[in-house]
């Protein structure tokens, strides 16, 4: 296990240096300008020497080389620099990679967005997750049941309806006629003691009940259908011919074994939190990676969305790997040696 | 030989055990007929015997054994065990009396759970139903596998690892961890490699003389059931044909279908002739919709009107010999 996972390490180098250059050049033939955003007043030469500033004025092979650098060693040795306090070679001008429209650090953006995506994405992940593996495994166990009809009703409503429309329904419903939940997240909130702590809880509810709807309804369909196949196994009808209770059958031989494929579904969703929920940030106003994201978009602003896209690429194939992992581990027929 | 003369007693009784499955058909899935996999079977198991049970693919016979260790909640009938009456009884209850009946299932790879290795197959209803400690457990699967001729040092491997026949050991130690008196073994050696199915046999022969257990023993390999059984029982399209004692069976079968039946048995003597075969025509009829009067009168070579009318009587026509027959009615008339 430990080989096959360090020559699946190995494999990744060059694969995510592919997928960096692919992102570059994709973005290079964007047809968007990072001046465009500016006053229309601005003359053309003008514009013609911001772009020029910016780096655009070189070749794409010395802009992708420098970007390199830039990600691949400057960052990371600017992060040692703060978790040590030390000063490594070249701590005082090192180049970083800098959003064209904030001129700040991209790295320190995505840190100062990174708090605010996990809470409210990563909690309705949570959520999602343990709202869906007992709903799929009641539905599979009573199939066709009342219980099961609903479950199958709920999941196609959750997969069929967008977030930009749940969303504002929430929004309709909880906060302008009832006046549960406010509408917007407020990211200054700061939690300090029990009120702030309730006022955080109240602000994520919605935020968190629109993108949990999604990943249940994905997840507890997933559950159900791995579980049926497991019911009418042999194995189980063993198990109930031990004379084992319907409990032990149902949460240790079926539960266990139709966790395998689940797992790995789960495993894969991973990234997306990090990713961000663009539109549901959007509807609530959660100033997140999502919504970095499309600013970054809308501005042209290369280095921010290259390096961003460059991240969920990274977390993509490491949460691949964790899955094949996962699976080697959770089922003893797949060996990897 | 054991069953000649002195009486014994009846460990499983079975009877009119009926075992439909529901169809459902149409918009509204209304309820339109049901398969009638085992309709209205009766029969005994003496303490101590093999009762055989044959019969082509599809005519109820795993149904049947399942419907006897109440695997299935059954249609109607009644089966008694050691004199317990458990046609009836709620699966909770049944629980508590899995020990006393075992089933060994015809598919060792599907049968055993792919997640757990031999050692926690095994071991597993013995933490249920006994309290053993850990040591004590071990010591009792090792034990187990000594009896089924697997190496204790595979304890700790998965059912993957192992080839057909070990997997079928596997599951013989496992039916036996509880020291049961009865167990099913339905179809157990299928799935095995001919030179595999001999030992298998082999050690459930040993395993009964030693334990002194009772066998259902399913098959359709009607050689092997000649080798084992001491009664056997044919079925056909859920309901239960005839039963003999082995060899009045295969000397003198009574009904068309036995005839049928053991005339198909392949003859390695290639001189011998084999015009005299009984070769039936047709299809089994659909277990959903049977035909009226006997339900073998569709192929049965000596058909008669009567046939096509009333069901015959299961009846006893000599001792220990029972037939489902208009031929064998009359001649008791």
């Amino acid at each position: 296990m430990l080989n096959y996972t360090l020559r699946r390490l190995m494999f990744t180098v060059p694969v995510l240096l592919f997928i960096s250059f692919i992102i570059f050049i994709i973005l290079d033939m964007a047809p968007n300008d990072p001046t465009g955003n500016l006053p229309m007043t601005i003359p053309p030469d003008v514009r013609e020497k911001i772009r020029e500033s910016l780096g655009l004025g070189q070749p794409l092979p010395v802009r992708y080389f420098k970007w390199c650098v830039q990600f691949f060693i400057n960052e990371p040795l600017n992060i040692i620099d703060k978790m040590f306090d030390v000063c490594t070679w070249g701590c005082e001008d090192r180049l970083r990679v800098r959003s064209w429209a904030t001129r700040s650090p991209v790295v320190d953006l995505i840190v100062e967005r990174m708090p605010q995506t996990l809470w409210v994405v990563g909690m309705s992940y949570v959520v999602g997750i343990i709202l869906a593996v007992p709903i799929g495994v009641i539905s599979a166990y009573k199939q066709y049941s009342w219980f099961d009809q609903a479950g199958t009703f709920v999941s196609m409503v959750g997969f069929s309806v967008p977030s930009f429309f749940s969303g504002v329904l929430v929004i309709v419903i909880f906060s302008v006629q009832l006046g549960w939940f406010p509408s917007i997240y407020d990211t200054t909130l700061k939690v300090v003691d029990w009120d702030t702590f309730m006022m955080q809880i109240r602000q994520m509810v919605m935020p968190v009940m629109v993108l949990a709807l999604q990943t249940t309804a994905q997840i507890s369909r997933f559950m159900r259908a791995s579980m049926l196949d497991n019911l009418n196994m042999d194995y189980v009808r063993t198990a109930r011919a031990k004379g084992m209770k319907e409990t032990t059958v149902l949460l240790v031989h079926v539960l266990r074994n139709s966790l395998i494929p689940v797992v790995t579904v789960i495993a894969l969703g991973i990234p997306a939190i990090f990713g961000g929920a663009i539109i549901t940030e959007a509807v609530f106003k959660v100033n997140g990676i999502g919504q970095l994201l499309i600013i970054g978009i809308q501005g042209a602003d290369i280095p921010l969305v290259q390096t961003l896209t460059f991240i969920f690429a990274v977390l993509i194939v490491m949460f691949n790997l964790i899955a094949d992992i996962l699976y080697g581990i959770l089922d003893p027929r797949i060996r990897y040696d | 030989m054991l069953d000649n003369g002195q009486k014994r007693e009846k460990l499983v009784e079975v009877s009119d055990l009926k075992m439909h499955f529901p169809i459902y058909a149409g918009l509204f899935r209304k309820h339109v007929g049901d398969v009638k996999a085992v309709d209205g079977v009766s029969f005994d198991i003496f303490d101590g015997e093999t009762l055989g049970l044959v019969g082509e693919s599809g005519c109820g016979k795993s149904t049947c054994g399942r419907a006897v260790l109440r695997l299935y909640d059954i249609t109607s009938g009644s089966v008694k065990i050691g004199g317990r009456e458990i046609g009836a009884t709620p699966q909770g209850d049944l629980r508590k009396m899995r020990p006393t009946m075992q089933m060994v299932f015809q598919d060792p790879q599907a049968s055993l759970n792919p997640r757990m290795t031999v050692e926690g197959i095994i071991g597993e209803p013995l933490s249920e139903h006994t309290d053993l400690d850990r040591k004590g457990k071990l010591a009792k699967v090792h034990e187990l596998m000594d009896a089924v001729g697997l190496n204790r040092a595979f304890s700790s491997r998965y059912p993957h690892e192992f080839s057909g026949g070990q997997r079928q050991r596997i599951g013989i130690a496992r039916a036996l961890a509880l020291n049961p008196k009865f167990i099913v073994c339905d179809e157990p050696i299928a799935a095995l490699d001919v030179s595999i199915q001999a030992q298998v046999v082999n050690l459930l022969e040993d395993l009964q003389k030693k334990l002194g257990l009772t066998y259902l023993f399913i098959s359709h390999d009607l050689s092997m059931v000649r080798h084992i059984a001491d009664r056997v029982a044919v079925m056909y399209l859920g309901k239960i044909v005839e039963v003999s004692p082995r060899d009045a069976l295969y000397s003198d079968p009574l009904h068309p279908y036995t005839k049928a039946l053991l005339s198909a048995v392949p003859e390695p003597d290639p001189d011998v002739t084999t015009d005299d075969r009984v070769i039936l025509q047709g299809d089994v009829p659909s277990p959903s919709n049977p035909p009226k009067g006997c339900n073998f009168c569709t192929r049965c070579p000596a058909v008669m009107d009567i046939c096509h009318e009333n069901e015959p009587e299961f009846r006893e026509v000599s001792p220990g010999r029972f037939v489902a027959c208009h031929h064998h009615n009359e001649t008791t008339n």
